[in-house]
């Protein structure tokens, strides 16, 4: 792939994300965080190459630390959102429920 | 050595894959505009990791399949523990290190890509690495380190491991400067000497990137942090986006970018709410104004103080009350007492909201978070243009925990240090209830004229306790 269409990509990629970003409300600021964090992960990916072609004790330790963060940052990133957003979701309602359901009849 | 390699890297079934990849996180990020939809964004994003992953152990050339499980391993029962155990109010904390860490991983990952290109694949043989992947490589190497550091020590502040106040030291922005400067000629230097770069210099550009991050972090203080964080953010992102260059990833490219406007669109945020430029928290240490100092001249002013009785008559008769939640009610751990007296008061057919400034808390959103935890539903959850309109409206207005966010100086006195910054107008409600320890100023280290309005009456106590206290005088009446 040439530099032009990288760079092109990554220009395309600033403006999607700009877009569909600035639609996150307040409310969801500290998930996203949480869950950038997470897709930030992607570097293990980088990891993963350089340790292929490590040759020495040095570059060994570097690729496997690389490999250890990212895999912290993906672990860890998605499972907190999920876990965030999961307050979110809770319905503090029930008698809304109980209402909906269609045992509800006279 | 490869044990899978059934896809070539840069090849077109492997970029395919990537491409699903990256489109996931996108659709993932896209879903999480509603909190209805936020939880299965998230999945919908972790797959498309799943993807990336997979396809990144298929490629050919991948090998030290030892050292992958072990690094595997390592970091997911890192993630999964801390996970699990995070409290919600520590997320700034956990959010820092792992902007911290993302930033520490891209940094090693360029140390290793540079020495690479030094030894060749085959020892000996010295290959030039070309401009358009050593450029990349280099900014992923300084901005990651930066990250990296900052982050920690932006983790330490918040975790009080070392003061939240700015640290300084005298000469900052000149170290700072040189420091730059320094780590962009070596930069130069190394590109210079491109084909035999030397490794000691590198090294030293990692270590001065290292001290920048330390030196620029230090210095900013407490209730700067939702600023530091996003911009640290965006800053990982953009490290990663640029190992996405070196190593022609088109995956790590979209990924990193969206990561870095998001931390962009924070950042941004942050400092408007906060009506300051970035350059300004960075580089002014504003919480450092002496707090101490100047706040203890200032001579007793009258004030009314009432009790959590009183307290609780005012807020049951009420018809709208509106609660305005700041860092104190999480420091106190008070969010679940909170919750109790707004139930108490909407079996009373009160109307209660809850006025969020988009600065309350260390990080932005913190503030939802620790309501969404205490069962609060979102629809109550109200920012702060849309809540002000409604101030007039509302009978009482309960501050716990927040300061600066309801100072009317901010509107009303040009010479105030926080003039222009936006604000919750509880001064408009028909009265208002501060709930606090003293009257001792917030991190702007300034008076707040709201607690000796008519109005206004300070009910002295911490918040968690104040909150169980109003809860059940409420019941009793």
């Amino acid at each position: 792939m040439s530099v032009m269409t990288e760079v092109t990509i990554f220009v395309l990629a600033a403006f999607v994300g700009f877009e569909v970003i600035s639609k996150v409300p307040t409310t969801l600021h500290t998930p996203l965080m949480s869950q950038t964090n997470a897709i930030h992960g992607i570097v293990m990916l980088g990891g993963l190459i350089v340790v292929g072609y490590a040759n020495d004790p040095l570059e060994y330790v570097i690729g496997t630390i690389a490999i250890a963060f990212g895999a912290i940052n993906i672990v860890g990133g998605f499972m907190v959102t999920d876990r965030m957003l999961g307050m979110f979701s809770k319905k503090p309602k029930p008698k809304a429920d109980a209402a909906d359901g269609k045992g509800g009849g006279k | 050595m490869s044990l899978l390699a059934v896809l070539e890297p840069g090849g077109s079934a492997a970029t395919a894959l990537y491409i699903v990849a990256f489109s996931l996180f996108i659709l993932g990020v896209r879903q999480g505009t509603h909190p209805t939809t936020a939880k299965r964004g998230n999945m919908i994003a972790a797959v498309g990791m799943a993807v990336a992953v997979i396809t990144t152990l298929l490629l050919d050339g991948i090998g030290n399949w030892g050292l992958i499980a072990l690094g595997l391993g390592i970091g997911t029962a890192v993630g999964v523990t801390a996970s699990i155990r995070v409290q919600m109010t520590e997320m700034p904390q956990m959010v820092a290190l792992y902007n911290g860490v993302g930033g520490g991983a891209v940094a090693l990952i360029a140390w290793s890509e540079l020495r690479h290109g030094i030894s060749g694949i085959d020892a000996g043989e010295i290959a030039s690495i070309p401009l358009e992947e050593l450029i990349p490589t280099l900014f992923a190497a300084v901005v990651g380190s930066v990250s990296f550091w900052g982050s920690n020590i932006a983790f330490a502040k918040l975790q009080d491991l070392i003061p939240t106040k700015p640290l300084s030291v005298p000469g900052q922005q000149v170290i700072n400067a040189v420091l730059l400067i320094g780590i962009l000629a070596a930069c130069v230097d190394i590109a210079v000497n491109n084909g035999d770069p030397s490794q000691a210099i590198f090294i030293a550009i990692l270590l001065a990137a290292a001290l920048l991050g330390n030196l620029v972090v230090l210095p900013i203080g407490g209730a700067d942090m939702p600023v530091v964080i996003s911009l640290l953010n965006a800053f990982t992102g953009l490290s990663a986006a640029a190992a996405g260059f070196a190593l022609h990833n088109v995956a790590l490219i979209v990924a990193g970018t969206l990561v870095g406007s998001s931390g962009t669109i924070l950042t941004m945020e942050m400092a408007t709410a906060m009506n300051r430029s970035v350059a300004n928290v960075l580089f002014a240490g504003f919480g450092g104004a002496p707090a101490g100092g100047t706040g203890g001249t200032t001579e007793e002013r009258p004030h009314v103080s009432i009790g959590a009785q009183d307290a609780a008559i005012k807020l049951a008769y009420a018809d709208s009350v509106v609660i305005v939640p700041g860092y104190g009610l999480a420091v106190a751990q008070a969010q679940h007492a909170i919750k109790e007296v707004a139930d108490e008061l909407e079996k009373r057919g009160v109307t209660v909201n809850y006025a969020i400034h988009p600065v309350a808390g260390r990080m932005p959103g913190h503030m939802n978070v620790l309501l969404a935890e205490a069962d609060v539903p979102y629809e109550q959850l109200k920012e702060m243009e849309e809540i002000n309109p409604e101030m007039p409206r509302t009978d009482v207005a309960v501050i716990v925990g927040a300061n600066d966010v309801t100072n009317p100086a901010a509107k009303n006195d040009p010479d105030s240090p926080i003039a222009g910054m936006p604000i919750i107008e509880v001064s408009e409600a028909q009265q208002v209830i501060v709930i606090k320890r003293s009257l001792s100023p917030g991190f702007a280290g300034i008076d707040n004229d709201l607690f000796y309005e008519p109005n206004t009456s300070m009910l002295f106590d911490d918040a968690k306790k104040a909150a169980a206290d109003i809860a059940a005088e409420i019941q009793n009446l």
